[in-house]
């Protein structure tokens, strides 16, 4: 199974070597995604974790163990209107219609309620106008 | 004789206030309602748009001297290089020009997230931009380096030339493969997920004026929100092509190459784009006016989108490879009502030029008429129009040896 998840640390678990022992110990395959660490305080780390459903299971469970809080991420998809030129062809990418061209006004909409953040549209922009975010709590 | 209007006539108008000025969207109806010669005898100038990318655009500019002074023989802007062999501090950034350390397409598909038109429009909002120049110093010029931090109002000269805009219609890609392919027309999906194609059909100014009859050298235009003019035919121009019944061409013909103060410009009408997997350029906004001198010039600028075909091309094998594969035509009402029929499988169209911003700039030249701001210029020389005779060339396979 894959899963993305963030975790967050206190000051004293970023010592922590975790990714090693993950890789290690519980055979994951480890992608960082985005990390902030700080010795002096608490952290974050993003990561998508891969490997077989009980290595999985108990990998997590021993971020857990070590007082890390681990939650699913939530990813959320920002359409910036101001960067956007409207030319129409993020929505013919975009599987739930969340991006939408009005064929009258012949002008772009995003509903983000639609949205099931699956990143086509990321990569079809012109103008970079379509930005995946991470959401990460401030630190615990 | 039927009735005729002159330059002259019409700038008079134009002057007093009282030029009747449409746009090549609302023509079509009046032209449908009045008829073509009640129509000439009212309206003036109709409006034209289009917002593309358009790679073949960039700006010369001059950033005066340095002490000591310096004979540039490289510059960067950001990091991006222009093009140096010119005069001592005379440059030219091109819109596709990527920074030195781009990975390009290594890590395929690459991301191109800065380029040579991302430069020119952060000149437009006013950023500061990294200057660096080197050069080999002379007698004349024994500076040999430059690093420095400049505006746009920092330079002498800034002139927006661009030699191929506007291109006369325009290839609609499609991807007969099985892999997702990457291209300046954007993403294509493989087995014909999508159809991308990129003008503004009834709007554009090339396909309202299809013999270039108004449109020539010396033509006062929009141009990336300031006013600019059209310099010459563009490159590749090739305008005896196949033409439907209309005079529309209905496969890339006529281009223009453009010219303006970047100065006067405006950060909203040239954009840098980033194309994964092809590269960067930047989306330029022009608008040309069509004075209405006859009823001929009215019904040219009164074609819609139904009646203006463009042809659907491969770009897995067909365009790269030079491969003939004939997948039909597409007309524009069919491309912007998001769906479009080939070999019986509907598939979706992807516009690459915004419809929404090519309407605001042809409202745009409007008002500027209407108010007197912007008054017509008869061409100082014609385009060839289809009678030419101008052969579409390839590279020639020679041996640089000699031998044959």
């Amino acid at each position: 199974m894959k899963n993305r998840v963030v975790c967050y640390f206190s000051a004293a678990q970023s010592e922590q070597p975790i990714i090693y022992q993950l890789i290690k110990d519980y055979d994951l395959v480890v992608n960082i995604l985005k990390a902030d660490i700080n010795p002096q305080k608490e952290g974050y780390l993003v990561v998508e974790l891969e490997g077989k459903r009980e290595k999985y299971k108990s990998g997590v469970e021993y971020l857990k163990s070590l007082g890390i809080h681990v939650e699913p991420l939530s990813e959320t998809v920002v359409w910036s209107e101001e960067i956007c030129i409207q030319c129409g062809a993020c929505p013919s990418f975009c599987p739930t219609q969340a991006l939408d061209l009005d064929r009258e006004t012949m002008m772009v909409s995003f509903d983000n309620s639609k949205c099931v953040i699956c990143g086509m549209c990321l990569d079809c922009c012109p103008t970079r106008a379509i930005k995946l975010y991470f959401e990460v709590r401030e630190a615990v | 004789m039927a009735y005729q209007k002159t330059y002259e006539e019409i700038n008079e108008k134009i002057k007093r206030g009282e030029a009747v000025v449409v746009t090549a969207e609302e023509v079509i109806d009046i032209v449908a309602e009045q008829g073509l010669e009640k129509a000439a005898r009212e309206i003036d100038v109709v409006t034209t748009g289009t917002f593309g990318p358009m790679c073949s655009s960039g700006a010369f500019l001059n950033f005066g001297h340095s002490r000591p002074r310096i004979k540039m023989s490289k510059v960067w802007l950001n990091g991006v290089e222009a093009y140096a062999g010119i005069a001592a501090v005379d440059a030219y950034l091109g819109a596709a020009q990527l920074p030195e350390n781009d990975p390009e397409n290594k890590v395929y598909p690459g991301r191109f997230s800065y380029g040579g038109g991302h430069v020119i429009h952060d000149l437009l909002e006013g950023k500061e931009i990294r200057l660096e120049a080197i050069g080999y110093g002379t007698d004349c010029y024994p500076n040999k380096k430059v690093d420095t931090v400049i505006k746009l109002e920092d330079l002498n000269e800034a002139i927006l030339f661009n030699p191929r805009n506007a291109y006369q219609n325009y290839n609609c890609a499609v991807n007969l493969s099985d892999r997702t392919i990457y291209t300046y027309m954007g993403i294509v999906k493989p087995n014909l997920g999508n159809a991308s194609y990129s003008t503004s059909g009834q709007l554009s100014p090339l396909l309202n004026d299809p013999y270039y009859k108004t449109i020539g050298v010396g033509t006062r235009i929009f141009l990336g929100g300031g006013i600019g003019y059209v310099a010459w035919n563009g490159t590749q121009h090739h305008p005896n092509v196949l033409r439907g019944e209309n005079g529309v061409p209905k496969v890339g013909a006529g281009t223009l190459a453009v010219i303006g103060d970047l100065k006067q410009m405006d950060p909203n009408w040239l954009v840098g784009l980033s194309y994964i997997g092809y590269g960067a350029t930047m989306a330029v906004g022009i608008g040309i006016p069509i004075p209405i001198l006859d009823e001929e010039i009215l019904s040219y600028a009164a074609v819609k989108d139904e009646d203006i075909y463009c042809p659907i091309v491969d770009y897995s094998e067909g365009y790269p490879y030079g491969k003939s594969i004939d997948l039909g035509f597409a007309n524009f009402k069919d491309l912007k009502s998001g769906k479009i029929t080939i070999n019986g499988k509907e598939v979706i169209s992807t516009p690459q030029s915004s419809i929404y911003r090519a309407r605001r700039i042809a409202d745009t030249l409007k008002e500027w008429i209407k108010v007197g701001r912007f008054e017509l210029t008869k061409p100082v020389a014609s385009l060839p129009s289809a009678d030419a005779n101008i052969e579409f060339k390839s590279i020639p396979e020679r041996n640089p040896n000699g031998n044959r």
